[in-house]
């Protein structure tokens, strides 16, 4: 059990003397509280297995260090750093039993026998597998092994930490849920710290407390699931969190107006500060975009489509270049093709190179 | 639904039986035939039953105690050679590097006697070891061992052992580096976290997942060392005495040094389903370990 704390942590698989921007963890500070559950949430590529793999020490980084409560244990090797990891596809040791592999990583480390069967006995029963200790390991479905995999991590009392990268890929998609749940439920009951990488937002937000988005090696904003979807900090994040995404809107932002073309939007702050000459965007949530029939004083738009979700419709429609996704009320068809958009003030945020500007009230 | 029927559709695998016909089934019903018979050459023959057969399983006679001799000396071999390939190989695979340019030098220099032509091989140690001109047999003799395959049943052992070893590690090798490149990376990590040390590893992991290609490495070098003949014949021609013939070598000595047709014939024949044994036994255990890798559905 372990604070984590990463200082100007940075990877380059060139070489500390490649350039930044080819690094594939660019410098980052952080700090993962004790009994947390994070979520490293990003594309493929964006360097989140990366950061997994420097935390448990699979890598060694080329810049800065990771301490486990406040000890420095950059140089130690991934036996000594006390932390358990579930990859992607599972691993278990084929030619032995479910309460063998259990026991493995203890009889690795000489622990009594009497000890290793106690210990086997309660993971076993904390992930339901006690009625397949004595079944080869080989013979199970692909979410009991991951089980299996869990469970060498857990059954070592002073585990630090437990890493999962992405650790469903290979289930079902019934059972994802099940073993997520059992995740969670594993998170309450054992007070560990755990880190889990996916590329599935919906995973990471129903796991984690905490989400951390990274993107292009950097990690762009992190925060609670609520915070990454009322104030993404990136416009990466505003479009990566949400299903549709975040409008994206290029547009000249003046005192408290943004301007789109030749239609002003009022705003309910004030940006008089622009960095100059950066590209200035504004980011809205389609759930605060209402696309309805065309009137005075609102944007108008060619209607694509509309999308029925069941629960919510969306209007796909499009703005010059731009398409944009709003919220059609009931009843709304846009048959005519044309809709007038109204925006909610209090939800437009504005971002200067595509990193969030906080307003002046 | 009605099947068509047309028999002109016999045509088609008349080819084939006629091949297989020609190319195996009547040259082996020949063999057969031959074995019930003595020749004493000018074409004449006399039935004999299955007396070559019983001679040959009857040690007290002549050609039944030369087979059995020559087979136990042949399964000796084999034992001999399977115990030094294939922990060696083992070794060979596990010492090789996983990536660089290393991989590739690697792997052609294995490759290498793999290439050559067997009586080539044969030929490369009778002159490797001979005591006068050969650079193996000149070294040991200037160092005081007195080492001479010509005349000592022993040294001519292992002359022929360590000439197969150099022959063939190389196959048992190549097939457990495969086997070892398709362990997934994270099986190696996984592992390190548990804290497993590399004698561990190798019996959790890799020894596990080499178990098929080291069956087929088995299957192949038994078979391969039970049929013997090219090598040893040109190093020792299965002497000195009879120390190093093994049964392919008796066989050709009665079928062509003594023209005795009917004893080697019935000699192939026990000699072939021997082989066909074996082969299917190997078959059966490797389909059988196949089996019990698949994953049970369900199970969880």
């Amino acid at each position: 059990m372990a604070r984590i704390d990463l200082v100007d942590l940075a990877h380059s698989y060139g070489g500390n003397d490649a350039p930044q921007e080819t690094f594939a963890l660019k410098p980052v500070t952080m700090t993962w509280r004790q009994g947390g559950a994070y979520a490293l949430l990003g594309p493929s590529g964006c360097g989140k297995t990366t950061l997994l793999n420097v935390i448990s020490g699979i890598i060694t980084p080329s810049r800065g260090k990771i301490m486990f409560d406040g000890k420095d244990i950059t140089p130690l090797s991934t036996q000594k750093r006390n932390i358990a990891q579930v990859f992607q596809f599972p691993v278990i040791y084929d030619t032995m039993t479910v309460g063998e592999n259990l026991a493995f990583p203890l009889k690795n480390r000489g622990v009594p026998k009497a000890e290793i069967d106690k210990r086997v006995a309660e993971i076993g029963r904390l992930l339901d597998l006690e009625p397949y200790l004595n079944r080869k390991a080989t013979r199970l479905t692909a979410d009991a092994k991951q089980k299996i995999s869990l469970g060498r991590g857990l059954v070592r009392s002073d585990v630090a930490a437990v890493l999962f990268d992405e650790p469903l890929t290979v289930i079902d998609p019934e059972l994802k849920w099940q073993l997520r749940s059992k995740l969670k439920a594993l998170h309450r009951e054992l007070d560990l710290t755990m880190i889990y990488v996916t590329h599935d937002q919906t995973e990471a937000l129903t796991f984690a407390d905490t989400v951390v988005v990274m993107h292009d090696g950097r990690v762009v904003q992190s925060g609670t699931p609520a915070e990454l979807f009322d104030k993404p900090a990136h416009t990466f994040v505003g479009y990566f969190i949400g299903s549709p995404g975040m409008n994206i809107l290029p547009a000249e932002v003046k005192g408290r107006e943004a301007k789109i073309g030749d239609h002003v939007i009022a705003l309910n702050r004030s940006y008089d500060n622009l960095p100059a000459g950066a590209k200035i965007e504004i980011g809205v949530r389609p759930e605060f975009v209402d696309a309805v029939a065309p009137g005075p004083g609102l944007l108008s738009a060619k209607i694509e489509r509309i999308d029925d979700l069941g629960r919510i419709r969306f209007a796909r429609v499009r703005l010059g270049d731009a398409r944009i996704a709003a919220r059609a009320p009931a009843g709304f068809t846009g048959s005519d093709g044309n809709a007038g958009l109204k925006f909610d003030a209090a939800h437009i945020h504005v971002y200067a190179d595509s990193l969030l500007v906080e307003g002046a009230a | 639904m009605d099947k068509t029927v047309n028999q002109k559709a016999w045509f088609l695998v008349l080819p084939v039986f006629l091949v297989v016909a020609f190319s195996a089934v009547l040259p082996l019903m020949t063999v057969v035939n031959y074995s019930m018979q003595d020749t004493f050459g000018n074409n004449q023959f006399f039935w004999n039953g299955v007396g070559w057969f019983k001679e040959l399983l009857d040690p007290s006679t002549d050609l039944g105690g030369r087979f059995l001799a020559s087979l136990g000396r042949n399964l000796f071999f084999s034992l001999v050679i399977l115990a030094i390939e294939v922990p060696l190989g083992i070794v060979v695979a596990l010492s090789m590097p996983r990536q660089g340019w290393t991989v590739a030098a690697c792997l052609v220099t294995l490759a290498l006697p793999l290439l050559i032509p067997w009586n080539v091989v044969g030929t490369i140690w009778q002159i490797f070891g001979r005591p006068d001109i050969g650079l193996l047999g000149y070294v040991l003799n200037h160092i005081g061992l007195d080492y001479n395959y010509v005349s000592n049943d022993i040294d001519a052992w292992v002359t022929v052992i360590v000439m197969d070893v150099w022959h063939w590690t190389s196959l048992v090798a190549l097939l457990c580096y495969a086997g070892l490149k398709s362990i997934p990376e994270a099986y190696y990590q996984a592992a390190q976290i548990d804290g497993a040390s590399r004698w561990a590893v190798f019996k959790a992991i890799q020894l596990p997942k080499m178990n098929r290609v080291l069956l087929i490495a088995v299957l192949l070098r038994f078979m391969d060392s039970f049929m013997i003949y090219t090598e040893p014949f040109v190093v020792t021609g299965g002497g000195p005495g009879n120390s190093t013939t093994f049964v392919s070598i008796e066989l050709v000595k009665i079928a062509l040094g003594q023209f005795d047709l009917g004893k080697a014939a019935a000699l192939s024949l026990v000699y072939n389903l021997i082989i066909l044994i074996v082969c299917w036994i190997f078959y059966t255990v490797m389909t059988n370990a196949g089996s019990e890798r698949k994953p049970q559905e369900g199970a969880a």
